[in-house]
């Protein structure tokens, strides 16, 4: 039996690293509305070390992402997201944060796509 | 020993279930029904700790006292924040939300685009733009542009060459989509060999241009996008005619083959049959002409597997007659009846492009280029017979990736390039072969906001330049918001086409002198100059609209150059630099939207340029030290079914132009030392009526501003002093023109 539960620990441990993937590809929503907070959200991600690629998509908030998965996961790059401010589905930004924001990117107020603007 | 592992495992969990939190996710609906979501997330405000919901809707997350406001969203339901005080049970109704997922963005885009994030100094120019002045071919697509300067060439062609940074065209790359295309033997004639229907826009590089190019470009780049199948409409047809007698038909068809293919044909043709000669100087005002150029061009799209390919053919047959307005080529050539010229040109060209982004890494990926062009010039001039062919084979490498993360970038690779010329000048035959093999790499950083660099360096190793370094850098800075400053600096090397770039000497008495030392290229040593700038870019709104100051300088150094010297008017003097020669240039420009939909640009552009010429250091000849430019456009609001009406003004003002030196010429054939300052109007009414057609009226030249006498000795063109070379104004006068231009 403890060979068996070994053989599956091992197992295990092999599968695990083959799914950390070098170049894994991941989207999630990020609050933002012009195009500085496009920049201030592709490099807060690209900050993150592990993160080779991120692109924020103003009319649909989506961020995409290419990250080396031995380096860093989803929830590092969300709480650098919400360090600079800018809220995830699954983290917010503290208000100290958010309060950093230059005061068109309010996202809060209105989270309309102002790309035209800025 | 099983029990105690079974313990083991499961000791975690029944802690964590002690302390946690469980609860129920459910969508509300009216009944208040229990319906589970399966999949939605359940966060801990600012921490890492989360879970999803099961295939039921239930969850369990652990609890600490730190955390106190509970997240949980699903996509296409509006996100919650319970606050939660101590571990209980959750049950929660998440709403749908009401907001649409699509939102379709639109945004007018400016005719010319200045780049504030770019390391260089980029200007693009689109169609809309290029619309502004009914342009027959590239060289006339820059009037409206104040970055590039358009200077007459000769008497005879009244061909307009472009300068930037007070540099004529050779110093200038210029490029069809990434290929170095007027270049060798088409210098002169190049520009007009495209057709201006046929351009999609225009990327003007001010300064040092990027490695990835090549090593000749010293003053700038200008790279031309062509109509792509894929996007160009399906059936386009221009038809132009102007008061001058020139005809010009622009056709367009392109086809969707499949999802992947396309291909389209453009078809081009003009001539002018009528004779034109305004000042009565018995000679032609404008060439005679007949142009026909004709393309395929075959675009592969496959963005799943990542491939993109470009395959282009293109021919070429282009016919200029020049001279007296009675001279008739079959009779009178080689003869002293009537002096006459011509220009016969043939051209092929064949290019394919292939490029590959590597789908599961989208920063990564490469492109190769290879290039075929063959070019044949016979022409005569009077007595003097010039003909060139230029066999032109150019391949291209580039591999982009990154070093860490999108923020640091690299391109490199391999150029290969190979040039055959056979040349005849009248008895002397210059035939020769250039063989280049370079490598290049290029280096990019931004940090998204303030910095980005871009610095190159390439090795070539060429049979007549020999081996050498070329380091290119630009550097953007921006220090507060919309404002952008930028440096660059480069050095640039190439190997003069003496003749063919001067080809207008072969239309005067002048004797051909060249002062060898040696060098491998007509006995010259190649060129080489130092090109350093800095510009500013600073946007602004006034009156809630936008506009743009820029200011830039750049200076150019040559420590080699081959001199054009035409301070004698017996003779032109082709020697290697001694001494100094530089070009500074300092331009001033705004644009702003001064009124709605009324758009100005305006520049002011000062010249310094100068060379040791055999009498001294002088400034260049035929080129004002002070211009001015203006331009207004005025567009009505379109209508529903796209009808509009565009209206669009230019004002090109020249300041004094010293002459080359005629003192020694006979008193009725010296002109003074300087030139008169003079202003050129241009002005174009496009009347749109749907999408699919308008019509557009023009004039140039509007004042009827001339120079007038463009030919010296007009009397004698076999005489001692005939000189058609020193041209510094227009030789036709006001040109009325009017054009259509339908799409469906």
């Amino acid at each position: 039996m403890k060979n068996i539960v070994f053989a599956v620990v091992c197992l295990f441990g092999v599968v695990t690293s083959n799914a950390q993937d070098k170049n894994k590809k991941m989207t999630f929503e990020v609050d933002g509305k012009c195009d500085m907070c496009k920049m201030r959200i592709e490099k807060a991600a690209l900050n993150v070390d592990g993160v080779k690629y991120a692109v924020w998509d103003i009319p649909t908030h989506q961020l995409s992402l290419i990250v080396d998965e031995h380096k860093t996961n989803a929830m590092e790059i969300k709480t650098a997201l919400v360090g600079v401010g800018h809220d995830t589905k699954e983290l917010k930004a503290s208000q100290e944060a958010y309060d950093n924001v230059h005061p068109c990117c309010k996202y809060r107020d209105d989270n309309t796509d102002d790309s035209e603007k800025h | 020993m099983k029990y105690i592992l079974i313990l083991f495992l499961s000791l975690p969990i029944s802690i964590i279930a002690q302390d946690g939190i469980k609860g129920m996710v459910m969508e509300a609906n009216a009944e208040n029904k229990h319906i589970g979501l399966a999949g939605a997330n359940v966060y801990w405000l600012n921490s890492q700790i989360g879970t999803m919901t099961k295939d039921d809707g239930t969850f369990s997350i652990p609890y600490s006292k730190e955390y106190n406001k509970l997240i949980i969203s699903f996509v296409g339901f509006q996100t919650d924040t319970l606050t939660i005080e101590k571990p209980r049970m959750v049950h929660h109704w998440l709403q749908p939300s009401n907001q649409l997922d699509e939102v379709v963005v639109q945004q007018e885009r400016d005719a010319i685009q200045k780049t504030y994030f770019s390391a260089q100094n980029v200007v693009t120019v689109n169609s809309a733009e290029l619309l502004k002045a009914a342009c027959c071919n590239l060289s006339e697509s820059f009037e409206t542009n104040p970055a590039i300067d358009v200077n007459f060439n000769d008497a005879l062609t009244g061909t307009k060459q472009i300068q930037m940074l007070g540099l004529t065209s050779p110093y200038l790359l210029i490029t069809q989509e990434n290929i170095p295309m007027v270049r060798g033997a088409s210098q002169a004639y190049g520009l007009t060999f495209t057709p201006g229907t046929w351009v999609e826009s225009i990327q003007i590089t001010k300064g040092a241009g990027s490695v990835v190019n090549g090593y000749e470009s010293i003053s700038g780049q200008i790279n031309t996008e062509l109509q792509k199948p894929l996007m160009d409409t399906p059936i386009f047809v221009n038809g132009y005619a102007n008061l001058n007698g020139r005809l010009e038909l622009n056709t367009h068809i392109n086809r969707k083959l499949s999802d992947k293919w396309s291909t389209g044909f453009y078809i081009h043709g003009n001539r002018r049959d009528v004779e034109v000669d305004n000042n009565d100087d018995g000679f032609l005002d404008a060439p005679l002409a007949n142009q026909i150029n004709i393309a395929n061009r075959w675009q592969y799209q496959n963005p799943e597997k990542g491939w993109v390919s470009f395959f282009n053919v293109r021919f070429l047959n282009d016919e200029k007659q020049v001279g007296q307005t009675d001279f008739n080529p079959d009779m009178d050539k080689f003869t002293t009846n009537t002096w006459g010229s011509k220009i016969d040109t043939r051209r092929f060209d064949s290019s394919l492009k292939l490029g590959y982004v590597f789908p599961e890494s989208p920063y990564q990926s490469f492109g190769f280029q290879v290039a075929y062009s063959k070019h044949k010039q016979d022409s005569f001039y009077g007595f003097n017979v010039y003909d060139i062919d230029h066999e032109s084979v150019y391949s291209n490498f580039l591999f982009n990736s990154i070093i860490g993360n999108t923020k640091n970038k690299f391109k490199t690779g391999l150029t290969l390039a190979y040039d055959g010329y056979d040349e005849l000048v009248n008895n002397q035959n210059f035939g020769r072969v250039d063989q280049s093999l370079g490598a290049f790499f290029e280096y990019s950083y931004t940090n998204l906001e303030k910095l980005s660099l871009t610095a190159g360096l390439r090795v070539d190793t060429h049979n007549r330049l020999g081996t050498f370094i070329t380091p290119r850098l630009h550097v953007r800075y921006t220090p507060w918001e919309k404002g952008s400053l930028r440096g660059s600096f480069g050095v640039g090397r190439r190997a003069a086409n003496i003749f063919a770039e001067n080809q207008k000497l072969f239309a005067s008495s002048r004797a051909i002198r060249l002062v060898q030392n040696d060098g491998n290229i007509y006995g010259f040593d190649a060129e080489k100059a130092f090109n350093y700038g800095v510009s500013f870019l600073q946007g602004f709104s006034l009156f809630n609209r936008p506009g743009n100051v820029t200011v830039d300088y750049y200076r150019t150094d040559f420590e080699n150059q081959v001199v054009v010297d035409w301070e004698n008017p017996r003779e032109v003097v082709f020697s290697n630099l001694e001494g100094k020669s530089f070009a500074n240039s300092l331009q001033f420009e705004i644009n702003h939207e001064v009124l709605p939909n009324v758009e100005l640009r305006a520049a002011y552009k000062y010249y310094d340029v100068k060379t040791d010429f055999q009498t001294g250091l002088l400034q260049k000849p035929l080129q004002a030290r002070n211009r001015y430019f203006a331009n207004i456009g005025y567009n009505t609001n379109e209508k529903e079914n796209g009808s509009q009406w565009r209206f669009d003004y230019t004002l090109h003002a020249l300041g004094q132009q010293r002459l080359p030196d005629t003192s020694s010429n006979p008193e009725e054939f010296r002109l003074g030392e300087f030139s008169d300052a003079y202003s050129l109007m241009n002005a174009q009414i496009t009347k749109v009526f749907s999408k699919k057609f308008e019509i557009y009226l023009g004039g140039e030249n509007l004042t009827n501003f001339r120079q007038n006498n463009p030919v010296l000795g007009a009397e004698d063109p076999f005489g001692a002093n005939f000189d058609t070379t020193i041209v510094f104004a227009p030789i036709l006068g006001r040109m009325v023109y009017a054009g259509f231009r339908f799409k469906s």
